[in-house]
């Protein structure tokens, strides 16, 4: 019996373009560009200086208060230069730039030490310490989530494991390689929250993993640990479509998914985790899939952060043809860059090219009022009138119908026939918004001085 | 309105800091963001011309910019577009949509060709063609991007045609098409835009100012002598019953027409529709033998798209399959003539017709499948195209019980689309992120 969610998509997946590569070890780079802000919240403090040596796992960047993460030297080398280089979120940011020795030597880390023995605040400090941010693309730092506020009360953890985006493999072929590691990271974590129940739930296209997971879970045995099928849907993975299909909650308005008692974590996240608990080793790699039409061998492959998104593509045997647009993430909720020297950071969990003729032209018609927008909306919103809102700069009324509660998944301008991009003028809308609450509080603020 | 008007404004481009970094990089990255080289080397050269007098500095800054274009010319870097998300479609389009819906009309057309003969070939081909020609008209002088080839233009002519009396004139088909393409629709600002149903807006007019000619159901001789034993049956059946039954009101105006008509005697005579001699009946009182068959396959008196249930039954299903339409708006449509029906048919059988009479006669089933289902002009959420639905048909059964006209299933549909609006203000989904959750318990 699989599980699921009212609204969402069926767009192609195109995943057996990746999912039988097993994952493969990039090289270390020459040069690693590593950005202070690799999460939400404050940037990262640099504690480092020009040609000061560094070694594969020294703090490059201290956090910054609490919703904040520390960042980590990928390589071993000299810091040649700090200083704003381009971001993958479009702007430019403050980064580390290492220059590697060609020795990738760690940096001293304590011996390994059994997840069991260690309690729940020295299991949180060695997440946040090894600069832990949720890796399902958002970047959250995952020790923040793991100290809900003490009136909340967390009954249950979620390991999202849908990876309901296109074309991504790197959960699919990590959970097929490693289930081990995964479960064990998901133990800690739910160690940490004192959850009762600790969910692992699946698409049902991921045959393999299912297996593998169920069978980890199997050996980790008193955990009380189950795994639950999924239908296949977009946006499945989106975390309250998650909780919504798996335990029947809704994440109220405005709140978060520990309003409702869940706390959700992704699995590449728990991998990171169990590297932490055991070795307290920072994170300065992930997978990550490589693929699209676009290159001519999609892979799976571990990378330091910090290593250009052109080394990448090259070991997916480089671009096929001319490539036609480059995203970090998926196709649904990805951004597009312009220019294949960006570095990869720390929530880079897929690099997809498609050919040019993949690429939506970005013309577009009037709403036909078809209402498929309406029907894929997996927060049960109205695009088609939001669209037609947006389009002649209604914003007023864009936010009677509750356009800030829309999560961008891209299901509305997916299905629409007019090709109209829905999801870019709610975007623009929301800013819109922030923007005009922003000077309303300083106008507020003057008006009491 | 194109994209790449608006994207520039609203589109979160990611290239814009990289382009202030410095004007040696600007060329570079301007480049990289455009999509069509043409574009490239003139927003290059453009931003370089405008860095230049802009800052009007050294020759130096002037010459690297220069040399940064002449390179970006000879050796183009690979060329990204970027874009907000997502970065994939569906491949459905407008076009697709009205095109398969137009293809789903076509076998209940061919059958009406095949009924009525030429002239109904030539008053859908005429419908259907001004219709496009108007549309490409508007567009030539409204100088909007040119849209004929989406297909909403010849779908709304040919939905014309369909509920058009076969022999109508062609002057009035051309009448019909330009009040459906231009006033209806296109002075409304086009597809998307118009709040009524552009086909059947055209028909009430006409239906209002051509009433004679609107109401001229011919009966064609080849389907009296070729077809099949159902018609020959049921003429003979009317004459026969009108022999011995002089109670028996007669589909056909001239009874004895008929004869000559099947003796080959003259080509065409003109019948009332079941709707209008059940009207007759309702009026009188009295009781009448019918044959459901015959509405069901179409060989009865009536307007082209009416006369075969079972043909516009299958296009239907190929549309409900495709999910280019819901089951919401037909099947409540059909629920509220069924509820009508059957309460006044119950009240007074002799006096009023069954329900299933009612389905299979007139514009029922082309109205509750593909008039009131025009996705431009009826509610998008599902209450609202139930609510609207349930509306259509209850109007429908309150105009042919009690109103003037035998038929009502325009007019229930356009006073519908008038009040779709104030239903879809008040029928909106209940959004994610309502649901209560109760703490359990134990947990405490």
């Amino acid at each position: 019996m699989s599980v699921s969610f009212r609204g969402g998509i069926h767009p192609r997946y195109a995943k057996e373009l990746s999912n039988d590569a097993a994952i493969e070890r990039l090289p270390p780079p020459d040069e690693a560009i590593v950005h202070l802000s690799q999460h939400i919240g404050a940037p990262a403090v640099a504690v480092v200086k020009k040609k000061q040596e560094v070694k594969k796992g020294e703090v490059l960047g201290e956090a910054a208060g609490f919703v904040s993460v520390p960042v980590h030297a990928p390589i071993s080398g000299k810091v040649t230069n700090i200083g704003l280089y381009p971001h993958p979120f479009g702007s430019l940011q403050e980064a580390v730039v290492i220059e590697s020795d060609g020795k990738d030597e760690w940096t001293d880390l304590p011996k390994e030490v059994k997840p069991d023995s260690l309690d729940r605040e020295e299991i949180k400090d060695r997440i946040r310490d090894a600069g832990i941010v949720g890796l399902g693309g958002a970047a959250f730092p995952t020790h923040v989530k793991l100290s809900p506020p003490p009136a909340k009360n967390i009954d249950t953890v979620l390991l999202n494991a849908a990876e309901c985006e296109p074309y991504l493999t790197a959960d699919d072929r990590l959970m097929q390689e490693e289930p081990d590691r995964v479960v064990s990271g998901f133990i800690a974590l739910k160690k940490v929250l004192g959850a009762k129940d600790a969910v692992i739930a699946i698409e049902e296209n991921k045959p393999e993993a299912i297996a593998a997971m169920e069978k980890a879970v199997a050996k980790a045995k008193g955990k009380a640990v189950r795994v639950v099928h999924m239908h296949v849907k977009y946006p499945q993975g989106g975390e309250k479509q998650l909780i919504d299909a798996v335990l029947g909650r809704e994440v109220p308005t405005g709140g978060l998914p520990m309003d409702c008692g869940v706390v959700v974590q992704n699995v590449a996240t728990c991998a990171a985790v169990d590297d932490a608990v055991r070795f307290a080793k920072p994170l300065i790699s992930r997978v990550t899939t490589v693929t699209g039409e676009g290159v001519n061998g999609p892979v799976n492959v571990v990378g330091r952060v910090g290593t250009p998104v052109q080394t990448f593509i090259d070991a997916a045997g480089g671009f096929r043809g001319t490539p036609g647009r480059v995203i970090l993430g998926g196709p649904m909720m990805g951004g597009a860059i312009h220019n294949t020297d960006i570095p990869v950071i720390k929530s880079t969990g897929g690099i997809l090219v498609l050919t040019p003729e993949q690429v939506p032209s970005g013309e577009f018609d009037s709403c036909i009022r078809c209402g498929r927008c309406v029907r894929a909306c997996p927060i049960h919103l109205c695009p088609n009138d939001m669209g037609n809102y947006s389009e002649v700069e209604m914003w007023e009324e864009l936010e009677g119908l509750d356009v800030n509660d829309c999560i961008e998944c891209g299901c509305c301008s997916y299905s629409c026939p007019a090709n109209r991009p829905l999801v870019q003028f709610f975007r623009y809308a929301k800013l819109w918004i922030r923007q005009q609450q922003a000077l309303a509080k300083a106008a507020e603020s003057k008006d009491e001085r | 309105m194109a994209a790449d008007e608006k994207e520039p404004r609203k589109g979160a481009e990611p290239t814009e800091g990289a382009d202030k970094k410095a004007p040696k990089d600007d060329a570079k990255s301007a480049d990289k963001t455009e999509s069509a080289a043409e574009t490239t080397t003139k927003a290059a050269t453009e931003t370089a011309t405008k860095a230049a007098t802009e800052t009007a500095t050294e020759a130096a800054t002037e010459t690297a910019v220069e040399a940064a274009v002449e390179a970006a010319e000879q050796s183009p870097p690979p060329m990204l577009s970027v874009a907000s998300s997502p970065h994939v479609r569906s491949n459905e389009s407008t076009a697709k949509i009205m095109w398969t819906v137009f293809a789903c009309l076509l076998p209940a057309s061919v059958w009406s060709v095949y009924i009525f003969g030429m002239q109904a070939a030539i008053v859908l081909a005429t419908c259907t063609g001004s219709a496009v020609v108007f549309e490409a008209l508007v567009q030539y002088f409204t100088k909007d991007r040119t849209m004929v080839q989406d297909g909403s233009a010849a779908l709304t002519g040919l939905l014309l045609g369909l509920t058009m009396p076969p022999g109508v004139s062609v002057t009035i088909c051309l009448i019909g098409a330009f009040v459906a393409v231009v006033v209806a629709k296109a002075i409304f600002g086009g597809l998307g835009h118009n709040p009524f149903n552009p086909a059947l807006t055209a028909r009430v007019f006409l239906l209002i100012a051509f009433p004679g000619a609107m109401t001229k159901w011919p009966i064609t001789l080849q389907a009296f002598a070729e077809k099949p034993v159902s018609l020959y049956g049921q003429a003979t059946t009317w004459y026969s019953s009108f022999a011995t039954n002089k109670t028996l009101s007669l589909p056909v105006t001239k009874t004895d027409s008929v004869m000559e008509a099947l003796a080959g005697k003259v080509d065409v005579i003109t019948g009332a529709t079941p709707l209008a001699v059940a009207k007759e009946h309702w009026q009188r009182g009295t009781g009448e033998v019918l044959h459901y068959t015959d509405y069901f396959v179409g060989s009865m008196p009536g307007s082209l798209g009416e006369v075969s249930v079972l043909l516009l039954l299958l296009g239907a299903a190929v549309l409900l399959l495709k999910g280019y339409i819901t089951w919401h708006i037909p099947v409540s449509f059909i629920l509220g003539v069924v509820v009508m029906a059957g309460m006044t048919h119950l009240a007074s059988p002799t006096r009023y017709m069954d329900p299933i009479f009612h389905l299979v006669t007139g514009g029922i089933i082309i109205g509750a499948f593909f008039m009131a289902t025009d996705y431009v002009t009826s509610p998008t959420y599902p209450l609202g195209m139930v609510i609207f639905g349930f509306g259509c048909g209850l109007l429908t059964m309150v105009i042919r019980l009690w109103a003037g006209f035998p038929e009502g299933v325009s007019f229930a549909i356009l006073i519908m689309n008038a009040v779709t609006p104030i239903i879809e203000r008040y029928t909106r989904p209940k959004k994610y992120g309502l649901k209560p959750w109760a703490e359990p318990e134990a947990s405490k």
